[in-house]
């Protein structure tokens, strides 16, 4: 039996700064279609259910669980993933103060927190702790403790030594 | 089992008229998703129902807040981000912006929408204790023209509403009446972030020369729905400070909530707690 409901269709977007074109169906998940299609296996997938935040990329600036969103609704979109931080030959400063302060240790959720640093730092340049800890609320860590993780988003925003 | 995404359409119409008529020519078969934060994990898990959707995402005409002096008209497409920055809903409607900032983590609410948390309707979500005691109404919209109803009888039972099948909500109506009142909220879950409610409390109450005057409670995991707690209402409605009327509440509020046991909770404990946060309340309201 056919049990199909939809046909590959044509969806376009903005990825790091790339325009893509990809023939997709449009209930796949954005998470498949940047990791499957254009090979951007930073964003990993955790839970599949929006719990864990390690899916997580930017569209249109704006944090979310790429595991949760149909392609359909990036069309026309901007994205960013962790892939669309570093420069050639250097780390973006969040990644750079993670690296200093020992922010991952086995690294799935390190992207997850990146993208989630990233946003919290364009809404609040110099945080608290506790807009730290609402800031990455989302993204779990299973080996960190998380410490080290809210020690690098500060030494990213410039507030420790 | 995993979905198959060839086994599910999805179609964004653009226009919030193309939508309705869609619904309007097959009612029943389209089934709205807006930000996704419950459908896509009913989806992922392979347990969607429905196998046609059609997107409500980044529709202008349900992603506005419009505010006049007697009403706060919100899209039902705002997200929780949306009403989390919005100074007006802030300022007037302290507890739906609380309730807003613990719905899920960041990226839930920039992806969740309240419309989408009322038309889910599930009895343990943040925001919908909130809508009781602020009184809101809900804008229902088809082709057949947009009818109003008030958000309290919206929910007919568990996960059941009064939407008809090619209806959608188009704006939530707040009416800005509630400066005066000592407001108090308070979500008992496992973490802040992501945790669902074992129990959350929403309260309005106003108090002049010692007397209750006015007061709205509303409990959320407490019963099928969302739920209006009217009777304790009214034992409070007059009454002066004291333990007298602290444990005639707690008598009516056990009364009238049906907490289960279930993986989040237990029934006792919530109704000890449901129980404590009442008396938190009505301590906050004469101190």
């Amino acid at each position: 039996m056919n049990t199909n409901m939809a046909s590959r269709q044509e969806v376009s977007f903005t990825v790091n700064g790339e325009p893509h074109t990809v023939s997709v169906f449009p209930m796949e998940r954005l998470l498949d279609v940047l990791r499957n299609e254009l090979g951007l296996t930073g964003a990993k997938e955790g839970c599949g259910e929006g719990e864990c935040g390690s899916c997580s990329v930017l569209m249109n600036g704006e944090l979310v669980n790429s595991c949760l969103v149909p392609v359909l609704q990036a069309q026309g979109a901007t994205l960013c993933t962790i892939e669309g931080l570093a420069g050639e030959n250097s780390l973006h400063p969040i990644q750079q103060a993670f690296l200093k302060c020992g922010g991952a240790q086995c690294g799935i959720c390190t992207p997850g927190m990146v993208m989630a640093t990233v946003q919290l730092l364009r809404r609040h340049p110099s945080p608290t702790l506790e807009q730290v800890r609402e800031g990455l609320g989302g993204n779990l860590c299973r080996c960190t403790g998380y410490s080290r993780i809210f020690n690098a988003v500060l030494e990213a925003a410039g507030q420790q030594t | 089992m995993r979905a198959h995404p060839a086994e599910y359409d999805l179609i964004a119409p653009g226009k919030l008229t193309a939508v309705l008529k869609l619904l309007s020519d097959e009612p029943g078969v389209w089934m709205p998703i807006a930000g996704g934060t419950e459908l896509m994990v009913q989806y992922s898990a392979g347990r969607l129902g429905a196998r046609k959707l059609v997107s409500l995402w980044g529709l202008p005409e349900l992603r506005h807040i419009e505010t006049a002096a007697d009403e706060v008209l919100i899209g039902a497409a705002c997200t929780y981000t949306d009403l989390k920055d919005h100074p007006v809903i802030a300022r007037e409607f302290p507890l739906l912006a609380q309730a807003a900032a613990w719905t899920g983590s960041i990226a839930n609410q920039n992806r969740g929408t309240l419309g989408g948390n009322i038309v889910n309707a599930s009895p343990a979500a943040d925001s919908l204790p909130a809508l009781l005691v602020y009184e809101a109404e809900l804008l229902l919209a088809s082709t057949r023209g947009t009818r109003r109803v008030a958000y309290a009888g919206f929910h007919t039972g568990y996960k059941q509403t009064l939407l008809a099948a090619d209806e959608i909500i188009s704006a939530i109506a707040l009416r800005p009446q509630f400066a005066s009142y000592h407001s108090y909220s308070r979500k008992v879950g496992t973490r802040n972030a992501q945790a669902i409610a074992k129990l959350c409390l929403a309260a309005l109450g106003r108090v002049e020369n010692n007397k209750i005057e006015d007061v709205r409670l509303a409990i959320g995991s407490m019963a099928v729905t969302p739920l209006r707690l009217r009777r304790t209402e009214e034992v409070l409605l007059g009454g002066t400070a004291g333990q007298a009327l602290i444990a005639d509440a707690r008598k009516a509020l056990e009364a009238e909530v049906a907490p289960i046991d279930d993986i989040r909770s237990s029934a006792a404990y919530r109704l000890h707690v449901a129980g404590n946060l009442l008396q938190e309340f009505v301590e906050g309201l004469f101190a």
